[in-house]
């Protein structure tokens, strides 16, 4: 595992993510991000407050991907995907499916899994 | 107001150079662009150069002076580092400075080394254009980001991998009579399809090659050219850059580039061109999906449309607007920071009639050249036009 300091927020999302407490900043005008933001690049509102993540997110696009970075050797091949958990959206790797299985629409739980490569906390979906 | 012309533009060879440094690669590059300028050195009044990934490649910042020094220079110089269209910005700036009056006579370019670090290290490097919090440190690769957004793609428009594949076969072909292209190699649908997969739907013909290389072009005031008889007939008519959030996840769209398409509203209103007028262009295909993305950007097509416009020959130097006669970034190679320049240069030899596939656009008035950085969050569009 990679040792360093926290990179705050990011770091802060991942732990409660963890906890099953996840959330995401949203503006008034209801777009949603992941932290830290300060100002919403949509409208340019600075009025961000924290709502709880959906339960659930929808596979909005995803690939297998067999040549990785280093640092992903040992995970490959591996499904990414980006889902849409309500407003906010999220990168993430899907496991527990099989690859043929993972579609646009498939829905998904977001946790914090480990990588195979380095042990370092990274964002995973799990149909659910 | 005077529009910048081309005074003198010249490539390395694209390929493996592994031992080559990067400041070697760019002193040959910059050195030939002058000499093919007719400018003397001590006339340049400032170095716009673009690097992508030079603290990875060979632990080395601050590359502006070092590569003004490489060709002779003491003067301005500074390193513009926006992804694979660092040079594109570079030469934006570089048309800025020269209408505005700030300068006469600017040197822009680029360079990346590339290959010494192997293709797990450049894999990695590439991969830092993404945002590394919510995209590299979920297992995001460059590969992996064009095939979220080719799948996006195909779920929204339609589409296939053989689609894609005559992108690939397209830009081979061009490149066959390129000298100083990578992969001077005629390549088939059936082996584009064959090959093995990088991050599916895309597969290793679907991407652009690793490359060292450098480009370099002099560009000058016309009352400059005019002044000292240069032959420089191609000027940079229009100008354009855009933005979008750094990460895929955060668009409302993964099947589309709205940066880029930004950037060629400004850069067409700015030459007082549209998309008919366009004869020719050199666009940003890292990935075959890319090239379609970028077509439509342009305007050559409707959204969902530029899906076809290779297989249909339409793309092809016997089409009607043929991309990537220099074989693109998928034949040609794409050393990242060099690219946007490479690009001018190619254009520009079309445009006087001394590139080898020149003869495709025997009449052309106008190009341009479309240069996107990372899944484009940033792009540079620019527009050239033969000024006699
Ligand atoms: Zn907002």
């Amino acid at each position: 595992m990679s040792e360093g300091v926290r990179d705050g927020e990011y770091d802060d999302w991942l732990d409660a993510v963890e906890d099953d407490e996840g959330y995401y900043v949203e503006c008034e005008n209801g777009h949603g991000w992941l932290p830290p933001r300060r100002v919403c690049p949509d409208c340019g509102s600075r009025e961000l407050h924290e709502e709880p993540l959906p339960e659930a997110g929808e596979v909005a696009t995803h690939s297998a991907v067999h040549v990785p970075t280093p640092q992903f050797e040992d995970d490959a091949p591996y499904v990414i995907a980006v889902a849409h958990f309500g407003p906010a959206s999220i990168t993430g790797m899907v496991r527990g499916a099989d690859p043929e299985d993972v579609e646009i629409g498939t829905v998904v739980g977001v946790e914090v899994g480990e990588r195979a490569t380095t042990g370092d906390r990274a964002v995973v979906f799990r149909p659910r | 107001m005077s529009d910048p012309r081309v005074a003198g533009a010249s490539v390395t060879s694209f390929g493996e150079h592994p031992e080559r440094t990067g400041r070697d690669l760019f002193a040959e590059a910059g050195l030939a662009a002058l000499d093919r300028s007719g400018v003397p050195a001590g006339d340049v009044d400032a170095l716009y150069y673009g690097n992508f990934m030079g603290e990875i490649a060979e632990h080395q910042g601050h590359q502006g002076p070092l590569m003004a020094e490489a060709v002779g220079l003491t003067v301005p110089a500074t390193r513009y580092e926006a992804a694979c269209a660092s040079s594109g910005a570079a030469v934006r700036d570089a048309v800025r400075a020269i209408r505005n009056g700030e300068q006469e006579v600017v040197l822009v370019g680029g360079m990346e080394r590339m290959t010494n670090v192997g293709t797990a290290a450049a894999t990695d490097a590439l991969a830092i254009a993404a945002d590394d919090l919510y995209e590299v440190r979920a297992g995001m690769t460059f590969p992996a980001a064009y095939a979220l957004m080719a799948r996006s793609y195909f779920d929204e428009y339609g589409g296939t991998r053989e689609d894609l594949a005559h992108v690939a076969v397209k830009n081979h072909e061009h490149a066959l009579v390129n000298d100083n292209a990578q992969l001077r190699k005629e390549i088939t649908v059936e082996e584009v399809l064959d090959a093995p997969m990088v991050a599916e739907p895309l597969g290793l013909y679907d991407a652009c090659p690793i490359t060292d290389g450098a480009s370099a072009a002099v560009l000058t005031s016309a009352e400059y050219a005019e002044r000292h008889d240069l032959d420089a007939p191609v000027a940079i008519t229009g100008t354009g850059q855009d933005g979008d959030n750094l990460a895929l996840q955060d668009r409302q769209s993964y099947a589309a580039t709205p940066a880029a398409a930004g950037a060629v509203a400004e850069a067409y209103a700015d030459a007082g061109v549209d998309a008919d007028d366009v004869d020719f262009a050199e666009v940003h295909d890292c990935f075959t999906i890319a090239e379609v993305l970028a077509i439509e950007s342009l305007g050559l097509y409707e959204p969902g449309e530029g899906i076809t416009a290779a297989r249909e020959g339409e793309t092809t130097r016997h089409g009607e607007t043929p991309i990537n006669l220099s074989g693109g970034l998928k034949a040609k190679g794409h050393p990242v920071g060099a690219t946007g320049v490479a690009q001018l240069v190619t254009i520009a030899k079309v445009l006087e009639g001394t590139h080898p596939r020149a003869e495709a656009v025997p009449a052309a008035d106008v190009g341009v050249a479309h240069n996107a950085g990372g899944t484009a969050a940033s792009a540079t569009v620019h527009v050239f036009e033969v000024k006699a």
